[in-house]
């Protein structure tokens, strides 16, 4: 069975000094997945890095939620571009040097 | 160690008020963060120097220390006392604001570092618990280091970090070390660290995905009349058939003779052979007589 590391909301909500709102916000825009347990939400561990992006782009740069999803899709974009990009010069270097 | 005109780095006028300096660094600010600009250094870069002007300039205090000694700051008997000070005290500070806080301290320029000490006191009030900054490195790896699984030690950051390299990683491919990022702040877990993999092209083999391509010299009396050759491949030398009357960029398919497929162990590509015949040079006066015989039947 694989283990699953769960960080309560609340809790993290309260370390962060930010709204349980904002994090809840994000789960109905579908930027994050929220998991419920006994009636408890958690955020899984892999998704803390994204979530603690959203939090500095809406607390730091002052970006509404419209925004932090347009940058998030677009981010997304840029990333499967890259993948693409390394994808194609790694097959030019077949023609290289001939 | 040079003067920073934090007022040009944010591209106001001395004169302006706290609205301004917050306007112009947070539109700086959403250009240049390192959130909306992944993977990027300068991006990173400009963005530790408009944040560092931000944090003088929108610190009355600082802006006003600025303004008095900044261009002069070296010859300034005064600031050398309260530079003193604020070395003893530099113990006792902590903290600063944003996104600075995964960071380490070098990431302030040195005439920061001189002028307000190495902590940055203003900012944010939240008592943050943030994940260590992620690192990222680059590994360079000749094809045939990355044809077997093999361990690495890499030094990030001064310490030493041994990681396996599984045989079959791709050009430009990126592994995660959890873990071995910045330290975590106020008891946030540690950054990640992000390996990036760059492998230099083999004079003999390009490879493509799993497949690898070779081009092997064929003689012109073995592409007519067939044979067996022996060619190297990445894991030793293999005899191959070469089919009569073989023709210059004819290829053949060498199965389960190419790269490691990544953390698939014990499956291969395919090697690709092409031909290149060699006619012969330097000919003899009976060598050439023969192929007048031959080009006349």
């Amino acid at each position: 069975m694989e283990t699953e590391y769960l960080i309560a909301i609340d809790e993290f909500c309260t370390s962060h000094n930010i709204e349980i709102s904002f994090v809840s916000s994000l789960q109905q825009s579908g930027l994050i997945e929220i998991t419920t347990r006994k009636n408890s939400t958690f955020i899984e561990a892999d998704q803390l890095k994204q979530l603690e992006k959203f939090i500095r782009l809406y607390y730091e740069l002052d970006i509404n939620l419209e925004g932090i999803e347009t940058i998030n899709y677009l981010l997304q974009r840029i990333g499967s571009m890259q993948d693409e990009i390394t994808s194609l010069r790694n097959r030019l270097r077949l023609y290289e040097n001939e | 160690m040079d003067f920073v005109d934090y007022y040009k780095l944010l591209g106001i006028e001395k004169t302006a008020t706290p609205k301004e300096i917050k306007s112009a660094y947070r539109k700086l600010a959403r250009k240049h963060h390192p959130d909306l600009n992944p993977n990027d250094k300068d991006a990173k870069r400009k963005f530790q120097q408009i944040n560092e002007a931000n944090e003088v300039l929108s610190d009355p205090e600082k802006r006003k220390k600025y303004d008095q000694y900044g261009k002069d700051w070296q010859h300034s008997e005064q600031f050398e006392k309260q530079q003193q000070y604020q070395n003893q005290n530099r113990s006792s500070r902590s903290g600063s604001s944003g996104y600075s806080q995964t960071q380490s301290d070098s990431d302030f320029s040195d005439f920061f570092e001189s002028m307000f000490g190495g902590a940055r006191g203003a900012g944010r009030s939240r008592q943050v618990k943030y994940r260590g900054e992620d690192y990222t490195t680059e590994l360079q790896l000749e094809l045939t280091d990355a044809y077997k699984t093999h361990k690495q030690t890499l030094n990030v950051n001064g310490e030493k970090i041994r990681i396996t390299v599984p045989a079959g990683i791709e050009n430009g491919q990126t592994i995660k070390i959890a873990g071995h990022g910045g330290k975590g702040i106020n008891g946030g877990p540690d950054g990640d660290l992000y390996i990036t993999f760059s492998i230099s092209n083999h004079p003999d083999f390009k490879r493509l995905g799993n497949d690898l391509f070779t081009t092997v010299d064929l003689n012109l009396y073995k592409a007519v009349l067939g044979g067996e050759i022996t060619i190297d491949t990445l894991n030793g030398k293999v005899k191959l058939q070469v089919k009569p009357e073989t023709q210059s960029g004819n290829k053949v398919k060498l199965k389960n003779k190419g790269f490691p497929v990544y953390k698939n162990e014990g499956q291969y590509g395919d090697l690709y052979v092409t031909y290149s015949i060699k006619i012969p040079t330097n000919l003899s006066e009976k060598q050439k007589e023969l192929f007048n015989q031959l080009s006349e039947m």
